[in-house]
């Protein structure tokens, strides 16, 4: 039975597992299933930039992968970098098992701003769709508008729909459509 | 389909590596990781990557030293330095060592994302570059010059023996007897080949024209100079100058072309700057230079500077055996360029053709041929479809009402009337008349003929 797993990482409000559950509905041909919170690698944070190394945290999302995982998501609150880049809204393995995204600078509060639920619903169904796509084998699409082109900073997320452009669409549901054969 | 460009990753770090890598990876590139430097060349010797991204500090060897050997394997790659930490010393360094850009770590995402699609841009832009400067080098390949003369099959020995050297060569012929593609085929036969070839028609403009167009001007130099421009002396760089038409420049500028070809330098029109270029002089001219001598038009201090290897190319009526060869040709390039079913010509159509005398030379057979495969409606180029050709003058006369007038008169009216019938179209007048467009300009200014 194909699963995609949600394994939370830190503490992660109920609400926004109930919003991956219905993007991962209405994109992904396999059942959601929730898998208890992990700690947040102690490993991973970086005291100087008061910030989390996105390498430790993929790490601990593939150790803690069901054996039967067709697809991991790890969600986090964590505000997520690697050395040579300020910072990441998530990351995945490309055409591979696991997906991370953080939640960090998807929401209006960490730019100084009223939270906005609507908005913060909206960011995440991007970042779910775009990373999940790199582990269906998608690289950055060039239409602005396609939740697969490369986001810089928050301003190119809300640009998106969201949604797969056509020629990304076909993409996801031909690999989608030839999961049955593989195991993991 | 997309080029996918390699890029590679130098640090001593697997986490700093790995991550860049996984996240170039999503961006659709292919991406290599090296722990050090002696790894990182090595695997650039196999791998002709566009882009290495090499970290400054990295124990035995440092990124500058890596940068340099990866540069002998590969000096087209683009190196980016990454450092944790800023200085302007180190910075000055690794780009005069030949860096391309210099990261300090971390940095935007978007600061990487610019510089890795700016630097994609330019390599693709030049590979373009090299594929269409290969294609031009080989459409003036000297097998396009199609002969069995023994004349002209010395010539092209003598142009494939002098394109490797810069000096000056003039050559003389007639009107469409294939100047510029002599001085074509002795540019991209020789290293210059990958440098441009500029070509100067000097009939065509007036002294003041032609003068800013072969040096340039400065802002403000004449009305209407909005800004500083360059002449083909200097966009030719490197590569080669054609001056058509030598034969027309006026004393003023014959002076300031053998100043150029002394001592390889000029002043822009109204600069004050001296510009020092490195640029081959192919002449030519359809006059006898040596008697424009004589009369005292043209230097002789300047003819003899440009009369360093002279070619005197024969005209299409005394190589009459390439006309079958030359008219094959013609037949299949044109027919395929406009898409007519038109195979071949038929024996008595080319004795028509090797009976005539050809004023206008190859251009005027390029000319008749095409005319004569646009009208046909066979399959093979048949001597009706060329029967026109003798009533234009050249081989058999036909009688005709010649006024009692000088010859230039003549000549004055039979340029006006056919101007007349092609509506002031310089290029198809000049093509009717079987001269080219230069020799016609030439024309229009010795009578004074508005157009």
């Amino acid at each position: 039975m194909r699963t995609l797993y949600v394994l939370p990482v830190g503490t992660v409000p109920a609400q926004i597992l109930d919003w991956i559950d219905e993007v991962a509905a209405e994109w992904f041909p396999m059942p959601t299933q929730r898998l208890a919170m992990i700690a947040v690698p102690a490993e991973a944070y970086d005291k100087t930039r008061a910030q989390y190394q996105s390498v430790e945290l993929m790490k601990a999302v593939t150790r803690n992968a069901p054996a039967d995982a067709t697809r991991v998501l790890g969600i986090t609150e964590a505000d997520l970098a690697i050395p040579t880049l300020t910072f990441l809204f998530g990351q995945a393995q490309l055409d591979g098992l696991v997906a991370l995204v953080s939640l960090a600078r998807l929401r209006q509060e960490f730019y100084g701003l009223e939270a906005d639920e609507g908005l913060l619903r909206e960011r995440l169904v991007k970042e779910v769709l775009h990373e999940m796509g790199h582990t269906f084998g998608l690289t950055h699409c060039h239409d602005p508008k396609c939740v697969m082109s490369l986001a810089t900073h928050v301003g190119l997320v809300d640009r998106k729909d969201q949604s797969y452009c056509m020629n990304c669409g076909i993409r996801i549901a031909r690999r989608a459509a030839s999961l049955d054969g593989e195991t993991q | 389909m997309k080029r996918v460009w390699p890029i590679l990753v130098v640090d001593d770090e697997e986490v700093m590596s790995e991550s860049m890598a996984a996240w170039l990876r999503e961006d659709g590139y292919r991406v290599d990781t090296a722990p050090n430097g002696q790894k990182a060349v090595e695997l650039a010797k196999t791998t002709d990557y566009a882009i290495c991204f090499v970290d400054l500090k990295m124990p035995g060897m440092d990124g500058i030293e890596t940068m340099m050997e990866i540069h002998r394997s590969r000096p087209d790659a683009s190196i980016i330095i990454i450092t944790a930490y800023a200085t302007v010393d180190t910075a000055i360094q690794a780009m005069k060592e030949g860096a391309q850009e210099y990261v300090v770590k971390p940095c935007h995402p978007q600061e990487i994302s610019i510089m890795v699609s700016r630097i994609l841009k330019l390599k693709k832009l030049q590979s373009e570059n090299v594929i269409l400067r290969k294609k031009i080098s080989r459409k003036y390949h000297h097998r396009d010059i199609i002969t069995k003369n023994p004349k002209m099959e010395e010539i092209l020995a003598l142009t494939k023996e002098i394109a490797v050297h810069r000096s000056t060569v003039l050559i003389c012929g007639e009107s469409g007897t294939g100047k510029e593609l002599v001085a074509r085929a002795i540019h991209y036969a020789g290293d210059r080949a990958d440098k441009p070839f500029v070509t100067v028609s000097c009939a065509a403009l007036t002294e003041t024209l032609l003068e800013s167009e072969l040096f340039g001007h400065e802002k403000g130099s004449f009305t209407g100079a909005a800004g500083q421009t360059k002449g083909k002396f200097e966009l030719a760089d490197g590569g080669t100058i054609f001056l058509d038409e030598i034969g027309d420049i006026s004393p003023k500028l014959q002076a300031d072309l053998l100043r150029v070809l002394q001592e390889r330098r000029f002043y822009r029109v109204g600069g004050a700057q001296e510009v020092v270029v490195d640029v081959r002089v192919i002449a030519a001219t359809n006059k006898n230079l040596a008697e424009e001598v004589q009369q005292g038009r043209f230097r002789d201090d300047l003819y003899y500077r440009l009369n360093v290897i002279e070619i005197r190319l024969p005209a299409l009526r005394e190589r009459r055996e390439d006309i079958p060869l030359l008219a094959e040709h013609f037949v299949e390039k044109i027919a395929s360029e406009l898409g007519k079913d038109v195979s071949g010509i038929s024996g008595d159509a080319l004795k028509t053709l090797i009976g005539y005398d050809w004023p206008g030379n190859v251009r005027e057979l390029e000319n008749v041929i095409e005319r004569a495969i646009v009208t046909s409606h066979n399959g093979t180029l048949e001597q009706e479809d060329f029967v026109w050709l003798n009533q234009r003058g050249g081989g058999t006369q036909q009688a005709w009402d010649v006024p009692d007038v000088p010859l230039n008169e003549l000549e004055r009216r039979a340029i006006i009337a056919v101007l007349e019938r092609k509506k002031g179209n310089v290029k198809e007048a000049a093509a009717s008349l079987g001269i080219d467009r230069s020799t016609l300009y030439d024309k229009l200014k010795r009578y004074e003929i508005a157009h």
